[in-house]
């Protein structure tokens, strides 16, 4: 199979969460469209990866891996906290970040 | 290597504006006599300078050279020619007045009152100022200079914004406004003109390699430091704009008014008689010698402009109703004279200048000093408040119109011989000017004898019938500043010796010499 | 005998410092010591004049060099001194004059709180003027000129708490500030066109010099001139310093300082002579102002405005004989010289009169005082006789020289300016007449003030009377003392030069057309003023007559010309530079702050926008470079 369809497959896994980041107003469903958005960066590494006959795109897939757990861990306290306090997980009702 | 008596004096003040800084605020008549006694040891350390120069010697005198930031060529030099002299001389004198006049214009105020004023931070500043504006006399390496021509504007800065003039018509919310806003607007100005001279001194020391004066100067008349045309022009402007903003010159000069307007009457004096002659001074020391060609190229326009300097300057101060505004404006005319003597170059018109500098230092702050003594005791800055003080306060009246008149120039005081020299030297080259100029004679009459009438003549008014004299403060301020006005107007001598051979060392760095009278037979 | 110059001018000088910094404990006896030490410059001058007689007619200039004033290269200043026969005849005239009304201020000012300081200002006045005419060179008689502008612009304002008083102060100052501008014009060019402005360089030289230059510097000296002297057009000033107290318009007003500026005019002799149309410019400005003068003292019911009124014109006249050149020089001094002491008597005397009648000046309410008060009704008389140039007195002597001198010009000018000179002998006959007859002859006029005080005329004490005296028997003997043998012209020839005019008209005919204007001024003054009683409100009067009360309109002009127009210049100026000049840059600061306003919006904190824009941004980013790549 050509590998380029998987570029497309990533392409549209990426648009997809991109929309739901912007979109979607709970804070979850924001955080699992970034999640998609960086597994269909990892999917287009492989594939890179594959096309180009070097190991480079696999090793930064497994460095998203490890970034997007971490950031996994962080972001879900953050949300927990969030709807603690304000009893929501609403992205829109904090909107506290400007000056 | 013998003792380092430039940066002596300049360290000086410094060292004593962090310890008076230092003074906890429970003993603050201390900080005020530590910052008189420090002041008046740099007086005796720029007497020292001024005996110890020696008016025919070698152009720049007791120089000091060390290397500071190798990489980019900067070495901390230091050195006098006799015009520098004067001027530390001139601010060396006129601390300890500024220090003495101000005595308790910065005391904590009445209980109740929520603003805080660390009375000692007030001399502090003043003597960090004192220590900026000598060793911007002193330096004659570009970089120095600029260092501490911008990081004037700090100290400056908090004096205006923080130890304001608290008489205003409209009560103590709208004073604080004023000042931030007058603060802000001085920062402001004097930041851009000096951001201007940033690029500048960069562009020069692109072109040059280095960035001390003496060395560039030397090149540039040997001819081994080749520059363009265009290129000397725009170095000269980016320079030449900063110190137009700072003497100011016109249409750089609205900061002024609000400056002076705002401060109290000594920072006043500190802001006209002393910081803004480091821009007049540094247009005579670094736009003539490093870009003559260039300076010879935009005489024209800045003659016209110091032109509209004096007699618009001198037109806004009749309209005014505040007295220190009046002042501001008044000293926007005399800066127009300062320029245009400068720029005239003959040796009448920058000998005049220089003793301009000089002259206008001391008759501006006799005036305002009185001025504030006067503002102090009515606690209102609008002329129309008063009337007939003369009858109440005859001794402050009799100061305030020798004051008056020394701004007016009158034959007898001091600026009348500078201003002169201003007039003729301009005449000599460019006649329609220099008449055009006397008319700032006439407009300088008009405004000093109605600010007078106004204030000290006429029937007593109520409020002034109970105003007390002036106090032994204020008459040592006074009367020392009237005694040198009178002795610099008969015998301008002293002064004249030390700057001339300076000056026919510009004369000649701008390949200038001055035109013949038309009747050569009568010399 | 050089040092004697400079203790001249000390003398009055130290009197000043003392007196203004003295302090109240010199209350009691500052006006003793000014009186002093003007008494001692004049035995001062005294000594230098015998110097003088006993030398050569040629060798009687001493030269005393001080110190070098303003040194600078290629321009020199230095405080020197010039005494020669012209200064030493102003040094006799301001020490001596000035002495004796020291002396008469003593009483005049008896009541005045402030006496001390009016004594120091007098002296001020003494130092500045000594310095006027002995300076040598023009920058150092500017000094003095700018001195007496200043001591004068003090005394007339003396009394500062009346406005009238400051405000007509401050006009003096004004006024001649634009005279000032003038002279120190001329300065400048002298120094461009000799390299210097010392007399003697510039005098010597002057012919080398280019007419137009010459003319130009001619020109700017008349124009200060006319301001110290006030001349037309800048002769405003003068009536409104009458403010001041009445010794100071004796002394500075009519006697010495308004004389400046003939002063000036024959000083710089060398200068006139050889630039034809600056000299004709000067005849013309002292032809008109002796008639413009004479009008407006026809009609001011102001005892010291008539006076002031006469000075101007009087004045006029030696502007007109300086104006003429070598003929005319020597009687234009001659004149000052009489002028001063008859002058000054009259106006000691005007001031005896206000001293008796509560300081009232109307002449309408004075009327008969000659019973009241006889000394100052003879001194005054002899005053009067001497300046309308009654035959054998001062004024007769000094006036008709000019009026001879003028017809002998020649041509047509010289008929022009000598039938102005005789038409202003005429009016000043009247003028002078009807404020004779108002004030001393006819019914008392007073009445009691709204308080009820009525006036008591009575002779003023016997330090006033002194002065009276001494200056009416110079207006007397003065001027036949200098004519007779023509001692005078002797003496200030050496100086001025002089040469004889031809006249187209012989010289007895002058004195007798003289004659008959004198004449018929007084018969009309007579009928006018003595037939009739003199009606105590002033009568309408014809147009001629309310503007002269207006001094011929020239105060209007000048307010809605200068005052009116400056102020609204100088408060369209202010409102420029707030809005136009502060403008600019308050709107460049008003256009960031509203720029990073809007910037602002773009921080609302929400989480989604901030992730429209990274998208957008990104997007951004990858369009360009893919532009980029296919470019």
């Amino acid at each position: 199979m050509n590998p380029v369809n998987y570029l497309y497959l990533a392409a549209l896994l990426f648009t997809i969460g991109a929309t739901g980041v912007l979109i979607r107003r709970n804070a979850i469903v924001v955080f699992m469209c970034i999640e998609l958005m960086l597994n269909a960066c990892n999917l287009a590494f492989v594939t890179f990866s594959r096309m180009h006959g070097n190991l480079d795109g696999q090793i930064i897939a497994f460095f998203t891996m490890v970034v997007a757990a971490a950031e996994v861990v962080v972001g879900l306290a953050i949300i927990v906290s969030l709807f603690r306090t304000r009893h929501s997980a609403s992205v829109d009702d904090a909107s506290l970040m400007k000056l | 290597m013998s003792f380092p008596l430039l940066t002596a004096t300049a360290a000086l003040p410094a060292v004593g504006a962090v310890i008076t800084a230092a003074v906890p605020a429970a003993r603050r008549t201390a900080a005020k006599w530590l910052a008189l006694l420090v002041s008046l040891a740099t007086l005796a350390l720029a007497v020292t300078v001024l005996v110890r120069f020696d008016p025919d010697g070698a152009r720049y005198q007791l120089t000091e050279s060390h290397a500071w930031i190798k990489d980019f060529g900067v070495r901390y030099e230091l050195g006098v020619d006799g015009i520098a002299v004067a001027l530390i001389a001139l601010t060396a004198l006129l601390i300890p007045f500024i220090i003495l006049a101000g005595w308790n214009d910065a005391d904590p105020l009445e209980t109740g009152s929520r603003r805080w004023r660390p009375t000692q931070g007030f001399f502090a500043l003043i003597l960090a100022v004192e220590a900026m504006v000598l060793i911007s006399f002193e330096a004659t390496d570009v970089f120095v200079f600029y260092i501490f021509f911008e990081a004037m504007l700090i100290p400056m800065y908090f004096l205006i914004g923080g130890f304001g003039d608290r008489a205003h018509e409209h009560g103590e919310a709208a004073a604080s406004t004023q000042r931030s806003y007058a603060a802000v607007k001085f920062l402001l100005y004097n930041l851009v003109g000096g951001l201007i001279m940033l690029a500048a001194v960069i562009g020069l020391y692109v072109v040059a390699g280095n960035f001390s004066l003496q060395e560039i100067a030397q090149a540039r008349a040997s001819g081994s430091l080749h520059m363009a045309t265009n290129t000397e022009r725009w170095l000269f402007l980016g320079f030449f704009f900063a110190f137009a903003v700072k003497a100011p010159l016109w249409p750089l000069h609205t900061w002024l008014p609000n400056a002076m307007q705002e401060a109290t009457a000594p920072v006043a004096v500190l802001i006209t008689a002393v910081v803004d002659k480091v821009g007049t001074f540094a247009m005579l020391r670094f736009c003539l010698q490093l870009f003559p060609e260039a300076s010879k190229w935009a005489t024209p326009a800045i003659l016209v402009l110091s032109l509209i300097s004096i007699v618009y300057g001198a037109l806004l101060a009749v309209g005014q109703r505040d007295i220190k505004r009046l002042v501001a404006y008044a000293s926007i005319s005399h800066f127009g004279f300062i320029i245009m003597g400068i720029f005239a170059m003959t040796s009448q018109g920058q000998s005049g200048a220089t003793l301009y500098m000089v002259n206008h230092g001391i008759s501006t702050a006799a005036l305002m000093l009185v001025a504030g003594f006067l503002i102090s005791r009515r606690g209102s800055r609008l002329i129309a408040d008063y009337g007939g003080v003369q009858k109440a306060a005859p001794v402050l009246a009799g100061t305030f119109l020798i004051g008056g008149l020394a701004t007016l120039s009158l034959p007898g005081l001091a600026p009348f011989v500078s201003e002169f020299l201003v007039l003729v030297g301009t005449f000599a080259r460019y006649p329609a000017i220099g008449v055009i100029a006397t008319f700032g004679i006439v407009l300088a009459a008009l405004y000093t004898l109605v600010l007078y009438q106004r204030t000290m003549t006429g029937p007593v008014k109520p409020e002034v019938s109970a105003m007390p004299d002036l106090r032994a403060r204020e008459l040592v301020v006074v009367a020392p500043l009237i005694v040198l006005l009178i002795f610099l107007g008969v015998y301008p001598k002293p002064v004249t010796d030390i700057v001339n051979p300076a000056v026919k060392q510009t004369m000649s760095d701008v390949h200038k010499t001055d035109p013949k009278p038309s009747v050569e037979a009568a010399k | 005998m050089e040092n004697l110059i400079a203790l001249l001018i000390a003398a009055p000088l130290l009197g000043a410092a003392v007196l203004l910094t003295g302090g109240r404990r010199l209350d009691r006896v500052g006006h003793w010591i000014g009186t002093l030490l003007s008494a001692a410059s004049f035995v001062f001058g005294l000594i230098l004049f015998v110097d003088l007689l006993g030398k050569n007619a040629e060798h009687r200039t001493l030269i005393k060099h001080l110190f070098s004033w303003v040194p600078v290269a290629g321009f020199q200043a230095d405080a020197t001194f010039r005494l020669d026969q012209l200064s030493m005849t102003f040094v006799l005239l301001i020490t001596g004059v000035g002495s004796l009304i020291h002396l008469y201020s003593v009483g005049y000012m008896e009541h005045d709180e402030r006496r001390r300081r009016f004594f120091g200002y007098l002296n001020l006045f003494l130092a500045a003027m000594l310095l006027l005419v002995l300076a040598d060179n023009y920058l150092l008689l500017y000094v003095g000129w700018e001195g007496v502008g200043l001591a004068s612009y003090l005394l007339i304002g003396f009394w500062q708490h009346k406005p009238s008083a400051a405000t007509a102060a401050k006009k003096a100052f004004l006024v001649n500030r634009v005279g000032d501008m003038g002279l120190s014009i001329a300065i400048m060019l002298m120094f461009t066109t000799f390299g210097s402005f010392a007399f003697g360089p510039v005098l010597s030289h002057a012919t080398q010099a280019s007419e137009g230059k010459l003319t130009a510097i001619g020109l700017m000296l008349l124009l200060a001139a006319c301001g110290k002297s006030a001349q037309v057009p800048l002769q405003s000033w003068l009536g409104d310093a009458m403010e001041g107290p009445t010794p100071v318009s004796a002394l500075i007003h009519a006697a010495t300082m308004v004389t400046a500026g003939v002063y000036l005019i024959v000083r710089s002799g060398a200068v006139f002579n050889a630039a034809p149309d600056a000299q004709l410019a000067v005849t013309v400005v002292g032809a008109v102002t002796l008639l413009f003068g004479a009008i407006v003292g026809c009609a001011k019911d102001d005892i010291k405005k008539a006076l002031a009124g006469s000075t101007m014109s009087q004045i006029g006249y030696m502007v007109l004989a300086a104006g003429l050149g070598p003929i005319g020089y020597v009687f234009a001094i001659m004149h000052l010289v009489t002028h001063g002491f008859f002058k000054a008597g009259l106006f000691l005397g005007a001031g005896s009169v206000m001293h008796g009648m509560n300081d009232e000046v109307d002449m309408r309410k004075y009327g008969g005082l000659r019973t009241y008060m006889p000394v100052t009704f003879i001194t005054f008389g002899l005053g009067y006789l001497a300046i309308i140039g009654f035959p054998g007195l001062s004024g007769f002597f000094s006036k008709d020289k000019i009026i001879e001198a003028a017809f002998a010009k020649g041509g047509t000018e010289g008929w022009i300016l000598g039938g102005a000179a005789l038409l202003g002998a005429a009016i000043t006959a009247f003028y002078m007449t009807r404020v004779m007859l108002m004030t001393f002859f006819g019914e008392k006029r007073w009445q009691p003030d709204e308080n009820g005080n009525e006036p008591h005329p009575h002779e003023s004490p016997r330090v006033m009377r002194i002065p009276m005296i001494v200056l009416a028997v110079g207006s007397v003997f003065a001027g036949g003392l200098f004519s007779i043998g023509d001692r005078f012209l002797h003496w200030l020839e050496p100086v001025t030069g002089h040469s004889e005019g031809h006249s187209p008209v012989s010289a007895w005919t002058v004195t007798g057309a003289t004659m008959v204007c004198l004449l018929v001024g007084v018969g009309i003054a007579w009928a006018q003023y003595g037939r009739k009683p003199v009606p105590a409100v002033a009568p309408r009067g014809s147009l001629l007559t309310r503007a002269a009360r207006r001094d011929l309109l020239q105060d209007d002009f000048n307010h809605v010309v200068l005052v009116r127009g400056g102020e609204h210049l100088t408060r369209s100026l202010v409102y420029v530079d707030h809005t136009l000049v502060d403008g600019v840059v308050n709107g460049t600061a008003a256009g960031f702050g509203g720029l990073s306003g809007r910037l602002r919006r773009l921080q609302n904190g929400f989480a989604r926008s901030y992730a429209v824009s990274m998208f957008g941004g990104a997007a951004l980013l990858v369009a360009a470079t893919l532009l980029m790549r296919a470019v």
